[in-house]
């Protein structure tokens, strides 16, 4: 520990921590653009300077180390001085186009010009002027604002791990590029847009569309993947604009996917508005009494084993417990959440869950992939996956398709059952690794089980664990990685049919679709009367007797549980549109018609029911991380498992649920990310 | 296409680059410096290999944007990184250059000992109209460049790779008529010193002891 005082104010700080920091410590503010805790230091900004007792110049506290007994000023003339004569040199090339620039009122040049900006200008040279460069859909460039403070080149190298901006050219003509046209290829893309401390990259979506003190933020959760990123949602008159992360270190740290932050503009297309109702074969227009009126005629008097109700992959636990509640009223018991088919065992909630954590990634010393492109599947797990990687000393197997580019290097063992089975009773070579490691994990893709021998797949993924030291009393290395933002909560509240239960939703008179979009429709036989309750109807809505319209994540005080088994709370950030309701309040008002009455009328009370069935809902944002003391694993042995090879479950990332499909934006980015030479030979 | 003219999509580029047995040689020297894993420290000692290659096979010395990422790759390097480092060097030429790389020493002992004459000399003997320039035969380009390092034997031209030393106006031009003609004149200087020796001969140790 190095003493070093501050402004007069002793603290205590590690060694080795920047000056920077222990200003921070102290609680001294220090202005930055170019220095990022989460990236490296570059030390190219200037603006961090302060005064240090016996230097003869200001230092750069960003990259230079404490000592002890050091003694730093941060606002002494020298130091204020100092500050003013960098931002001098900054506002030089800089453009004074904050009136037209997006990111006017949270811009860092803009507020610290503020504080160390003079009233005018003394320049009287030609300014220079840099042409914007093309980075893809998502992100709108105006390279003359940019002070080159290399941010964006650091993350993308270091935490997006696509190395594809740099800086050509040097001194007056230095340039932030991809120097060869090209979009970016990364899932994290959005990001660049956060850490840009000017105006510089932007958000193409919300270009001219507002400005930042218009905006309502509410607090919610991105539920477009298992992540559970926290978001913050940025609504002006009923209207979504825009979404951004929030800080997590526990899940997402600051970092957010591209399609939960771009895909909102598919909230506002094709959305069920309003209830409809087949009457004559065809769907018609109807108010809610008579939807419900229909749906009660039809229930009336069917035993309960003729109803059934299937979730989908992106509905909060609120509704989950009130449709089970319901059918359980009606004495149905078949309930089914894995539309997907996923051979997952609800048994015990480590066979289902992230048991390792997010942050526990970073403990881990050995991994092993089976069946997951975890960059597609859950873009900032993975970046969480390549930190992890980038800091040495992490072999990763992988089981599944060769060549992916996960962002860091990985040893391909194989493409399916047959490698896994090789791991599985410790023939394979990877075991050995994993043996010597000390906390090892394994991440297996929930698409892996989405096969017919799913369930030996899981079986065999256990083995592994179990027999390579993953599964120990203080180290919990099974993993399973899910999808969507829904799948979870759906395991946890026990939406699934009793063991032994049938699992395919065939021979039923009336069946219950809450969400259910990635569904197959024709799975249906002909002659069911369904009822399609959710936001966007596709053709399992084309395919309803009757629709609920419902409310999409933004639109609703929910509960999500991610990968992890940790649940979070989003907050309602607009309203549902037209007559679209809660999904629980909309099965209340149903359970009223049929006569089930649900016994809670208020969202304290559904959350009391969700406590009561599981009691992990009454701790929301808190996860209590476990170690494995049963080693046993899910029933059934990995005989079955067949050599098939992997088949990754997301091929389109950018349309890969309801929400996305729905978004121009995401459609956008398909066609410049999928099959470009297919594009151009169509144009 | 890009619009930006400072990246490389503007200007006609081939399409394939591979080495040839030759600078697989000298990579294979050059890399062996250093330790394994560090091998993208040899990035520019190779992006000079990739330039001579070009001007063994093409007469034109140049780095064309393919090459650099067959450079990347040779290094397990992304190719931005390389891209960064050819950029910020004006040694390696992005574009076609003439056949001969005029390169003019215009720092303070060459500019004292008279580097504007040379680059006169330059401009009227080759046809070119100023630096960064080629002239109207594809023969020429002309360059201003920093201290070359032979300050002694000021002013300094580098054609391509040969330093031609203690130039005036007509020996300049004596020199661009020479490599118009195709020959190429002994590099070193042209008023016949040995090395950096002095002017007309040796002013100390005359008379050596026993001769």
């Amino acid at each position: 520990m190095a003493k070093v005082t501050v402004d007069g104010i002793e603290v205590e700080v590690p060694n080795g921590v920047s000056v920077l920091q222990a200003c921070e410590a102290a609680g001294k503010e220090i202005p930055r653009f170019c220095y990022h805790e989460r990236l490296s230091v570059a030390g190219n900004c200037r603006m961090c300077l302060v005064e240090v007792e016996k230097a003869p110049k200001p230092i750069a506290s960003c990259a230079y180390p404490v000592a002890d007994g050091m003694k730093v000023f941060t606002d002494s003339e020298m130091v204020r001085k100092a500050r003013r004569g960098v931002m001098e040199f900054l506002l030089i090339n800089h453009p004074l186009d904050c009136p037209i620039c997006d990111q006017g009122g949270e811009c860092d040049l803009q507020d610290q010009a503020m504080a160390y900006g003079m009233d005018h200008s003394r320049y009287r040279e030609a300014k220079r002027a840099v042409k914007d460069k093309y980075m893809g859909p998502l992100i709108k460039t105006i390279m003359t604002r940019c002070i080159q403070c290399t941010r964006c080149v650091r993350f993308a190298a270091e935490v997006a791990g696509v190395p594809e901006l740099g800086a050509t050219n040097r001194g007056e003509n230095m340039e932030i590029t991809t120097y060869v046209e090209k979009a970016l290829t990364s899932e994290l893309s959005g990001n660049l847009i956060d850490i840009c401390p000017v105006g510089a990259l932007t958000s193409r979506p919300y270009a001219f569309v507002s400005r930042p003190w218009e905006l309502r933020k509410t607090d919610s959760i991105d539920v477009l993947d298992a992540t559970g990123t926290n978001i913050r949602v940025d609504t002006r008159s009923g209207e979504v604009l825009r979404i951004l992360p929030r800080t997590n270190d526990a899940v997402n740290e600051e970092w957010m996917a591209d399609r939960g932050r771009f895909s909102f503009d598919g909230l506002k297309r094709r959305r069920l508005d309003r209830p409809w109702v087949r009457k004559d074969g065809r769907l018609q227009p109807a108010s809610w009494a008579e939807a419900f009126g229909a749906i009660a005629a039809r229930l009336k008097g069917l035993p309960g084993d003729r109803i059934g109700a299937v979730v989908g992959d992106l509905v909060d636990a609120e509704a989950i417990v009130a449709l089970k509640d319901l059918m359980t009223a009606l004495g149905s018991r078949n309930l089914e959440c894995r539309t997907d088919g996923a051979a997952i065992d609800t048994s015990r909630p480590d066979f289902y869950r992230f048991n390792t954590t997010i942050a526990g990634i970073e403990e881990a010393d050995a991994l092993l992939i089976i069946g997951s492109n975890p960059r597609q599947e859950a873009p900032v797990l993975n970046a969480r996956i390549r930190k992890r990687a980038t800091a040495g000393n992490f072999p990763i197997g992988f089981v599944g398709p060769r060549g992916l580019d996960l962002t860091y290097a990985h040893d391909w063992l194989g493409e399916g059952g047959a490698t896994l089975r090789a791991l599985a009773d410790g023939s394979h070579r990877f075991c050995e690794v994993l043996r010597a490691a000390k906390r090892p994990m394994l991440i297996l893709g929930r698409g892996a089980l989405a096969r017919p021998d799913g369930a030996a797949v899981l079986a065999a993924a256990w083995q592994v664990a179990a027999q390579n030291g993953l599964l120990k009393p203080d180290w919990h290395g099974f993993n399973l990685l899910h999808l969507f933002g829904g799948q979870v909560g759906a395991l946890e509240l026990g939406f699934v049919p009793p063991a032994g239960g049938e699992r395919l939703m065939t021979g039923l008179d009336a069946l219950w679709l809450l969400g259910t979009d990635g569904f197959d429709a024709a799975r249906i036989p002909d002659g069911t009367f369904v009822i399609y309750q959710g936001h966007h109807g596709e053709t399992a809505a084309a395919r309803a007797d009757v629709i609920l319209p419902g409310a999409a994540y933004t639109e609703k005080d929910a509960t999500w549980v991610n990968t992890e088994g940790r649940v979070q709370r989003g907050r309602l950030a607009v309203y549902p549109p037209g007559e679209a309701r809660e999904d629980w309040k909309i099965l209340r008002a149903a359970s009223e018609f049929l006569g089930k009455r649900l016994p809670y009328d208020d969202l304290e009370g559904v959350r009391a029911r969700l406590a009561e069935v599981n009691p992990i809902f009454a701790n929301p944002g808190h996860l209590e991380r476990r170690g494995c003391t049963d080693t046993s694993g899910p029933a059934g042995g990995f005989a079955a498992l067949s050599d098939a090879p992997f088949v990754l479950p997301i091929t389109n990332y950018w349309q890969a649920d309801v929400i996305s499909r729905a978004s121009e934006t995401m459609a956008e980015c398909a066609r410049t990310y999928l099959a470009p030479q297919a594009r151009i030979a169509a144009e | 296409m890009s619009a930006d003219p400072s990246t490389a999509n503007e200007i006609p580029q081939p399409t394939h680059f591979a080495f040839d047995a030759e600078s697989e040689a000298a990579i294979e020297k050059i890399v062996k410096r250093y330790p394994p894993g560090k091998q993208a420290s040899a990035v520019i000692p190779v992006l000079y290999v990739v330039q001579r290659q070009m001007q063994r096979q093409t007469g034109i010395a140049w780095v064309p944007r393919v090459a650099m990422d067959v450079v990347a790759a040779r290094l397990n390097m992304a190719p931005i990184r390389v891209y960064e480092v050819a950029t910020f060097y004006f040694m390696f030429n992005l574009k076609p250059i003439g056949k001969f790389h005029l390169q003019v020493c215009g720092t303070t002992p060459c500019w004292l000992r008279g580097s504007d004459e040379v680059f006169r000399a330059c401009k009227d003997a080759a046809g070119v109209h100023g630096y960064g320039e080629t002239s109207a035969d594809g023969l020429f380009t002309l360059s201003e460049v920093e201290c070359l390092g032979a300050c002694v034997n000021a002013p300094v031209l580098a054609v391509d790779d040969d330093y031609y030393e203690d130039l005036d106006y007509e020996s300049t031009v004596r020199l661009i008529e020479a490599l118009k003609r195709g020959e190429r004149p002994k590099p070193g200087s042209v008023i016949g010193r040995q090395a950096s020796a002095p002017v007309g001969g040796p002013l100390v140790l005359t008379d050596v002891p026993g001769e």
